[in-house]
């Protein structure tokens, strides 16, 4: 019965609603992008001056912040977009559109996969944004790179993202699948997003917290994707304000790890929480 | 009246924690025909649909549909289904031909098939030149039409209606009958909802009339107004006490109600030749009668018989009959 390939019809009309509406759809794409450059570019000034008296770690390469940042940037734009993935499902459910779904023979399964693959591609295509135009405006992504290795290190990155983003979509499926109606969305969203945001190491080095706030930050999917995304476009050996940074293949390998057994939690919660969902 | 059930349900309930919406309901419904269950807001249609069409779990009670059992294959039920259900259930951000579609591909029917039965139900529902126009910009008409094409796409054997004329101007609601009608005599086993007497008198080969959660009666329309006997006869008279006991000797008058200004007595011979001998009766046992009315039962009357309520203003515990059978005071 091609019973398999059912998740794309939802994938389908996901991606046919996201593309359809112009100003929704360049708006989410610019944001993030001009984030990172009117933030970005501030800040790198601030800690230019902050740290000029310092002296460089010795033997060691130096990165700008912008282009530290820049991975943070990317990171948090992707949780951002994941947790508000499975938010369509509410909707869906509230002006009833989620009836046809749920009378059909589509396997419960297939509409949170579809839902997952869509809020997947588009943390892609906004991924793909920013780090063209931070390149653009000087990150310092893949520097020494063959184009071999630029290929290797996107598709690295695009790995991270995928799985982070996969995860973070299915948590908020299952947020979705449970809530009765809107209201209070926003404070839930809020709630968990902000300690994930400020418990890692996104915009300032993990380095510098207290040893509680560094093992919470380790348990952190975030601080895991980028680990990654830091690894990929950066690389393993880097300072940036003075703070050093070195992430070994076996480091690398346990945050995607952390990531996969993360995705795979998340996935069995939704399957969960959507199969006890009553929709009418 | 030969075609086998397609739908049989037995002794079916279903509560909403401590609101028992349906207590206890069985029906069948005959391949071919259309079926409708008439009832007043809450009676419990809803529920009975969704418990149908799998959107509710089944609590209590046997479901057979187009052979399958709901407990134990309710997949199969589903590929045998259409469904339009109540509220619009359209996204308003996609076209006629894309709702069609996304249809078509949720039930996996092949793309070419896909294709062609969009364009096929896209004349029939007579949408063609709305096919890519988004449906937030569709009347409440067009919308319902479409729903019905969708609930047609896959060819199902049954389709389901929940009230499917609500909201709809009178000649949008005729329009609507015609095309449930056209799906029918293609072939379609119709099941529907209504609180509408005419919309049920009119299209359906037999109705269930439901109240409360449980069927009160069940017939074709004429057998269910025939069950009332051939003619309702309103009398208002100077003792109506004493007249009601007057004419419950009389042979040919069936069951009498009391209403606040008159009697209303359901008569088993034609009421025209009845009418004068009841007036004699009365004026020789010394009542006189001040006013009278004759109609044949119509659906409404059907209906307060079995719940002792009027559809239109539910809870109201009045009769149609109360002024007169003709709903009009006369004199
Ligand atoms: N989700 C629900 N939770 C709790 N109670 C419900 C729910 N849905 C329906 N009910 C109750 O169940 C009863 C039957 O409702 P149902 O919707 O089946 O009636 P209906 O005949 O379809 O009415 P209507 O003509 O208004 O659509 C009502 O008392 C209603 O309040
Ligand atoms: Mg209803």
């Amino acid at each position: 019965m091609r019973q398999w390939t059912g998740f794309l019809t939802i994938y389908w009309r996901d991606m046919l609603r996201f593309f359809r509406f112009k100003t929704l759809l360049v708006s989410s794409l610019v944001q993030p992008a001009l984030w990172l450059a009117f933030f970005g570019i501030a800040m790198s000034a601030n800690f230019a001056r902050l740290s000029s008296g310092m002296a460089p770690l010795p033997g060691i390469r130096e990165v700008g912040y912008l282009t530290f940042m820049a991975a943070g940037v990317i990171a948090l734009t992707t949780l951002f977009t994941s947790l508000f993935g499975g938010i369509v499902i509410l909707f869906d459910k509230n002006w009833g559109l989620m009836r046809e779904v749920m009378a059909s023979p589509l396997p419960r399964g297939h509409v949170i996969v579809g839902i997952g693959l869509s809020g997947m591609t588009k943390s892609f295509i906004q991924v793909s944004i920013i780090t063209a135009f931070g390149i653009l405006i000087g990150v310092e992504f893949f520097s020494g790179n063959t184009p071999v290795q630029v290929l290797v290190s996107l598709l690295g990155m695009f790995l991270f993202v995928g799985i982070f983003s996969l995860g973070f979509v299915f948590l908020s499926s299952a947020i979705a699948a449970s809530l009765e109606s809107p209201e209070g969305l926003q404070g839930i969203m809020t709630l968990l997003s902000l300690p994930l945001f400020f418990v890692s190491n996104a915009l300032y080095p993990a380095a510098v917290f207290p040893p509680a706030l560094s093992a919470l930050s380790a348990a952190n999917p975030l601080t895991h994707l980028i680990n990654g995304v830091r690894y990929f476009t950066i690389g393993p050996d880097f300072q940036v304000i003075g703070v050093h940074y070195a992430l070994s293949v076996q480091d690398v390998a346990l945050s995607l790890g952390v990531l996969a057994v993360f995705t795979a939690a998340m996935f069995g919660i939704a399957l969960w929480r959507f199969g006890k969902a009553v929709v009418t | 009246m030969g075609s086998p059930p397609i739908i049989e349900v037995s002794s079916l309930f279903h509560s909403y924690g401590e609101t028992e919406a349906v207590r206890g309901v069985s029906f069948f419904v005959r391949e071919g025909e259309i079926f409708s269950l008439l009832g007043p807001n809450g009676a419990g249609k809803s529920t009975v649909i969704n418990v149908l069409i799998t959107l509710l779990p089944l609590q209590k009670g046997n479901v057979t549909i187009a052979g399958y059992d709901l407990a134990r294959d309710p997949a199969h039920v589903r590929r045998s289904i259409g469904i339009v259900f109540q509220e619009v259930t359209l996204d308003r951000d996609m076209t006629c031909r894309e709702i069609l579609e996304f249809h078509g591909r949720l039930y996996q029917m092949p793309a070419a098939e896909r294709k062609a039965r969009i364009e096929e139900l896209l004349a029939l529902v007579e949408l063609r030149g709305k096919a890519d126009t988004l449906t937030r910009h569709l009347s409440g008409g067009m919308k319902r039409r479409l729903e019905i094409a969708r609930g047609l796409m896959t060819r199902p054997r049954i389709l389901f209606l929940d009230e499917p004329t609500i909201g709809l101007d009178p000649q949008t609601r005729r329009r609507m009958w015609d095309y449930i009608r056209a799906v029918n005599r293609e072939g379609t086993t119709i099941f529907l909802t209504t609180h509408y007497m005419d919309e049920a008198d009119s299209l359906s080969d037999r109705i269930s009339i439901m109240d409360h959660g449980t069927i009160v009666t069940t017939g074709t329309g004429w057998e269910l107004k025939n069950r009332l006997g051939e003619d309702l006869i309103y009398l208002e008279t100077s003792d109506n006490a004493r007249a009601r006991d007057v004419l419950g000797g009389v042979p040919d008058v069936g069951e009498l109600r009391e209403k606040s200004h008159g009697i209303v007595a359901m008569v088993k011979k034609d009421g025209t030749f009845l009418l004068p001998v009841l007036i004699e009766r009365l004026i020789s046992e010394g009542i006189r009668v001040h006013a009278v009315n004759l109609k044949k039962p119509s659906l409404d009357d059907v209906f307060v018989h079995y719940t002792g309520r009027e559809l239109r203003d539910e809870g109201q515990g009045r009769g149609p009959l109360q002024g007169g059978p003709a709903g009009v005071r006369p004199g």
